[in-house]
């Protein structure tokens, strides 16, 4: 369950974007997360909804863009969509991937009122 | 409820102690705030005859332009997990002054971990100082065994957290004697999800794996096994009584991760341990 740490780094994130912003309320934010970041998305919108108590974020909702992978071949440089970490290149067939989307764990932006 | 380290204060706190020392409780980072920021209003009356200087700063979060009800857009594209990287990136930069290298050592349950270190510190007696920090969610079992070898050692109980992260680690270097040119292993809690998202401000990261676990466990924790350098098969001295199919393990490992170096031992009866001993002897900050 590393959801909840992750919720409340973006809980904490969020609050003191708002107290910046001299947000009173904020309706919306919005989080980009890749599929191939480790995170379990239910568990996630369940971890928000426990860290968010308590905070100006309780009322928020949290919009979570799942992010497809993309990768790219390490020895052809050809691009396409791995289906998963371990993936081999269609084109050259060599093992290995870089992964260039995918892995976001990131605050986007924040609604406020 | 904290914020990094998702403990519940006051109910399961982590905590940071040292084999026969009284425990000390979890404190928090000055820099590590809790999320109390509840919205409130102000009903902040001046009484004229009340005269007194406002000597200190408030730090009102609210807006009284007319047009604070207006919704609007703010940009942050801010990494989730950017406040325990640049932790993790002081704590790099505490050990390399140190000259310490930093080893984080991941695993599931039961792989021998303990075990394996517990041979490690015997053999580098006199070659290298070692430091040790054990992370488990509970109890001082793995500290009082390590601590009976001689090496400084602190334990970090999480509660019920399921990593370590950055500012565990510093807080539990306040705690550790670690001599200069130390290898400090850092024997995480035992998971092969959680740890691998936290970096810790390790040189490199070792994930350990024993022959009685599936051959395909780099294919159901991709993750763990993609960050890792090093993986070591421990318990080799019992592939003869099960079906761990060494090349295939291998084989899954590589297409994760084509760098990852294997190391086969079994810290029980000392088989493969020479190369494990190499490679940590050659290891520089």
């Amino acid at each position: 369950m590393h959801e909840l740490s992750i919720a409340m780094n973006i809980v904490e994130i969020a609050v003191k974007q708002a107290a910046l912003a001299s947000a009173d309320r904020v309706s919306e934010v919005e989080l980009d997360i890749g599929t191939l970041s480790g995170i379990e998305y239910e568990s996630l919108e369940f971890a928000l909804d426990v860290a968010a108590r308590e905070t100006i974020l309780e009322e928020t909702l949290f919009r979570i863009n799942r992010v497809e992978p993309v990768a790219e071949c390490p020895a052809c440089q050809h691009l396409y969509t791995p289906d998963g970490i371990f993936s081999h290149c269609p084109e050259c067939k060599k093992d290995g991937i870089r992964l260039i989307r995918g892995t976001e764990l990131q605050i986007k932006s924040l609604l406020v009122e | 409820m904290c914020d990094t380290c998702g403990c519940e204060d006051g109910i399961n706190p982590v905590r940071i102690r040292r084999p026969g020392e009284p425990e000390q409780e979890h404190h928090h980072d000055p820099d590590h705030t809790h999320n109390h920021d509840h919205p409130h209003s102000h009903g902040h009356h001046h009484d004229p005859d009340h005269t007194h200087s406002h000597g200190h700063h408030h730090d009102h979060s609210h807006d009284h332009s007319p047009h604070s009800s207006e919704k609007r857009l703010i940009r942050v594209e801010e990494d989730i997990l950017g406040k325990n990287n640049l932790l993790a990136a002081r704590n790099r930069g505490y050990f390399e002054a140190k000259g310490v290298v930093a080893l984080n050592l991941m695993s599931s349950p039961g792989s021998g971990k303990t075990t394996l270190l517990e041979r490690t510190i015997e053999a580098l007696k006199e070659k290298r100082p070692v430091a040790v920090i054990e992370g488990d969610q509970q109890t001082l079992n793995d500290a009082e065994r390590i601590h009976k070898t001689g090496a400084p050692v602190v334990q970090v109980n999480t509660g019920k957290g399921c990593h370590l992260d950055a500012d565990m680690i510093r807080q539990a270097m306040d705690q550790l004697e670690v001599q200069q040119d130390s290898i400090l292993f850092i024997e995480n809690v035992g998971n092969l999800v959680c740890p691998s998202l936290f970096e810790l401000g390790e040189k490199n990261r070792i994930v350990i794996i024993s022959v009685t676990e599936g051959d395909d466990k780099p294919l159901k924790y991709p993750t763990m096994f993609e960050h890792a350098h090093i993986c070591v098969i421990n318990k080799t001295d019992l592939l003869p009584y099960v079906d761990f199919d060494m090349e295939q393990v291998k084989k899954h490992a590589h297409s994760v991760n084509p760098k990852l170096q294997i190391l086969e031992l079994s810290a029980r009866t000392g088989e493969g341990m020479e190369a494990w001993m190499a490679w940590l002897l050659d290891l520089k900050p």
